[in-house]
């Protein structure tokens, strides 16, 4: 299957490349890893004039930590971050980044492609919506942060313009005594997810939830905040108990499409389980146990 | 859309030799690697980026040629399954596969080569765990994947015993 055709551009620098896409407008596309764009080009999903080759800009491969933050380069691909040291120092960015796909997808695959492409379904935009992260975007007039929620607005839909580039990802560090875990559920290592669930947890003496967030993958056209589910446990001692019951609350606002993956019903069982498989590993690594989230396949 | 086909130089070093084609930017690496330089080893499967029979390593790291433009490949080491063989001998996974019965109709078996090849480039004691993870980008449809498993893991036995 070939793509159509179109005109290759390969700019030298970031600065050069948000020229080019503004020059060529609307029917440019960027391309990094093009493990998203490249078999959207091959079924002719989208024919764009002109792609603009980012994949080789200097400096946009990083994961950093400076201050509180940590910083991660938008053309770090999947298989490069998980094998970072902030992977290492948080488990649950390399539950999402070792996950992905397989290990030639994560070999190409970039966590900026990712973010833009905005899948529903998708690793990534679920992983930094638990982190409350910002999206870095560069455009002629500079950068702005958007927050990850804000940036995807729909499905496969950013707020990211024409002439702008993602070209960081950025989220606080979790605190010290908070724990992580992000699960897939998917048919094969290759196939999209057909659900996720991350949970950020910080516990003090005694069980008590200090913090948390729970994001929901799959469960709608965007990733899913379940804050009535966050309202049945923060601020108590948490027990098997408070979690069934906020894996409840949680599933009453998940709406995962019925597809060839499951019904809807189904999809919301599968989230139920998911979150109560999550939260045993965030609890886990809360009490500093080392411990392996691995995605779960069919 | 674009009328005239624009044409790239692009050059690449496949196998420890190089090549400077010009080609079409929207030719896969697939397609290059087969039809431009004729090494019809690499086989293409699904073509959708899902059954890894198209894994080459580029740069030390297996990819799916179906799923890049040859542009993107451009300036890079790739190695097929052609340049595993070395002065006429096997390579000892060929030769594993081989023997532990690791193919049948054979179609997945470069791909499989290549990734495993990959896996144990970078981790030459991996264990069943992180054989199967570095497999699991690969579909078979004859062997049911244990004999490849079983064929991945005596080269880590052989080379374990070797030191």
């Amino acid at each position: 299957m070939y793509p159509a055709p179109f005109r290759y551009h390969r700019p030298a620098s970031l600065k050069e490349a948000i020229l080019m896409l503004s020059a060529l407008g609307e029917t440019a596309k960027p391309l990094a890893g093009g493990q998203t764009l490249i078999p959207v080009l091959k079924l002719r999903l989208d024919e764009p004039t002109d792609i603009v080759d980012i994949g080789r800009l200097p400096d946009l491969r990083f994961a950093r930590k400076e201050n509180d933050w940590i910083q991660i380069g938008a053309l770090s691909s999947h298989g490069w971050i998980a094998k970072s040291d902030i992977a290492s120092a948080i488990p649950i960015v390399r539950d999402c980044a070792g996950g992905i796909a397989d290990a030639q997808v994560r070999s190409l695959g970039t966590i900026g492609g990712s973010v833009s492409a905005a899948h529903p379904n998708c690793d990534w935009p679920a992983l930094l919506h638990v982190l409350d992260a910002e999206v870095v975007c560069s455009g002629p007039n500079g950068d702005r942060q958007v927050p990850v929620d804000q940036f995807i607005s729909d499905a496969y839909t950013t707020t990211l313009a024409t002439d702008e580039l993602v070209t960081s990802l950025r989220f606080k560090a979790p605190a010290a005594g908070s724990g992580g875990a992000y699960i897939t559920y998917k048919k094969a290592a290759a196939a999209f997810p057909v659900c996720s669930v991350g949970i950020q947890l910080t516990l003090g003496a005694g069980n008590l939830c200090q913090d948390l967030r729970i994001i929901m993958g799959g469960a709608g056209p965007t990733p899913r905040r379940a804050l009535e589910a966050e309202r049945e446990l923060r601020g108590r001692e948490i027990n098997p108990q408070l979690w069934a019951r906020a894996a409840d609350a949680a599933i009453a606002v998940a709406e995962p499409d019925s597809d060839t993956r499951g019904d809807t019903a189904y999809k919301r069982q599968l989230l139920r389980g998911l979150i109560l498989k999550v939260a045993d590993v965030a609890m886990l690594r809360c009490a500093n146990t080392k411990i392996e989230g691995s995605h779960i396949y069919a | 859309m674009p009328n005239a086909a624009q044409l790239v130089t692009i050059e690449v070093t496949v196998n420890g030799e190089k090549y400077r084609r010009q080609v079409e930017p929207r030719m896969l690496l697939v397609e290059f690697i087969r039809e431009e330089l004729d090494l019809t080893g690499t086989h293409i499967g699904c073509d959708t980026s899902y059954c890894g029979a198209c894994t080459v390593q580029l740069n030390g790291s297996p990819v799916k040629s179906c799923t890049l433009l040859a542009v993107q490949a451009d300036g890079g080491e790739i190695l097929t399954v052609e340049g595993l063989e070395k002065d006429g001998q096997l390579h000892p996974l060929q030769k594993s596969f081989s023997e532990h019965h690791g193919l049948q109709c054979g179609y997945c078996t470069p791909g499989m080569l290549m990734s495993a090849h990959a896996l144990l480039e970078q981790n030459p004691q991996a264990d069943r765990k992180a054989i199967r993870k570095a497999l699991a980008g690969n579909v078979c449809r004859c062997t049911g994947y244990q004999n490849i498993l079983k064929a991945v893991e005596a080269v880590v036995n052989e080379t374990k015993g070797g030191q």
